[in-house]
């Protein structure tokens, strides 16, 4: 009952506004700040917490894309994560990568580092797929506690409690499994000034997809990325008499 | 200043500036305002006083991380969880 692996992504910070490449192929990334996914940060504090609770051993910190996604795994590190792992991805393969791709990668690290549970956020705030969880889970053939806001581990068996449509389902399941955070699991922890530099310590491995016997080919393109349609302003009326005149006229009543 | 202090207060200045790095009113005006309150207290000698005014940034550090906290938790929220009218309207 060791190891435990959290999924980690870089995305554009939540605060930022987006703004659509003129070409309409994608969204502004160049020199707009980063950071990482708020979800796969509630993600690294359930792992942590894990570990602090003495249920597991070992977490360890994923992260796929270039260079720069070692910024996000060194933060997760700061959280209290032992060591990352970075599987190189750049270029047209690293703008394509997608849950699939993921997954495939999470599958095959998870088996790698036998691992008893796998943590990701349950989505990205970029692509908003809400996928990778529940294919890595597929892949794997585990079971999966999906939108967590509570989790237990009880012996070999996990209790989820899942924010649903209808509420909150709880359930049980046995490890190893595929776990995803929901906004309610908890409160992340920042990650301070000196837990950055403690974390320098730590060590960040280096892999590429290949190396797990994934192919990163995808099946999906993207044709074209428009900004939402803006909010046509408000008309005021006068009179109730104006207001359904209008309503007529719109041919709403 | 003695020095266990000095290497306490600057630690503090460092911890604060890279916290401020987040501000939601820009890491500039957050800088600008940090190095005035330090700079405010720099004749301070009393090793006692200096103590308090350390721990009163660190009381500012929990505060930042609860703010930043809040902001990305409401955005979230917001963003991702539909607000049932009722609870918005305060009635049912």
């Amino acid at each position: 009952m060791s190891r435990v692996l959290v999924g980690v992504k870089r995305v554009i910070d939540y605060a930022v506004k987006i703004r659509v490449k003129p070409d309409h192929s994608g969204v502004v990334t160049d020199g707009v700040k980063h950071s990482m996914n708020p979800f796969c940060e509630i993600a690294v504090e359930e792992a942590v917490k894990l570990k602090e609770k003495k249920f597991i051993k070992e977490v360890v910190a994923v992260s796929c894309g270039p260079t720069q996604v070692t910024e996000t795994i060194r933060t997760a590190l700061a959280m209290g994560c032992d060591r990352g792992i970075h599987v190189e991805v750049s270029g047209k393969d690293y703008e394509a990568m997608g849950p699939l791709q993921i997954s495939k990668i999470f599958a095959a690290l998870a088996k790698k580092e036998e691992a008893s549970l796998v943590i990701l956020g349950k989505q990205a705030i970029d692509d908003d797929c809400n996928q990778t969880g529940q294919m890595t889970a597929a892949l794997l053939d585990w079971p999966q506690g999906t939108f967590a806001s509570e989790v237990t581990i009880d012996g070999e068996k996990v209790k989820v409690v899942r924010e649903i449509d209808g509420g909150l389902e709880t359930i049980k399941i046995s490890m190893p499994a595929v776990l995803t955070a929901d906004l309610r699991l908890n409160t992340p922890r920042y990650a301070t000034l000196p837990n950055i530099m403690k974390a320098k310590k730590k060590k960040i491995a280096t892999m590429k997809p290949a190396d797990l016997g994934v192919d990163m080919v995808s099946r999906v393109e993207v044709l074209r990325v428009d900004e939402p349609p803006t909010r046509l302003a408000g008309v005021k009326v006068e009179t109730v008499d104006d207001l359904v005149a209008k309503l007529k006229a719109n041919g709403t009543i | 200043m003695a020095n266990p202090l000095r290497s306490e207060v600057r630690q503090l200045y460092k911890n604060l500036l890279f916290l401020g790095r987040e501000y939601p009113k820009g890491a500039d005006y957050f800088r600008e305002r940090l190095k005035r309150a330090f700079m405010k207290n720099k004749d301070v000698t009393d090793p006692k006083e200096i103590k308090k005014l350390v721990d009163r940034g660190e009381f500012v550090i929990k505060e930042l991380e609860a703010l930043y906290y809040l902001r990305k938790y409401r955005a979230m929220k917001k963003r991702y969880y539909e607000e049932e009218l009722s609870a918005v309207l305060n009635i049912g």
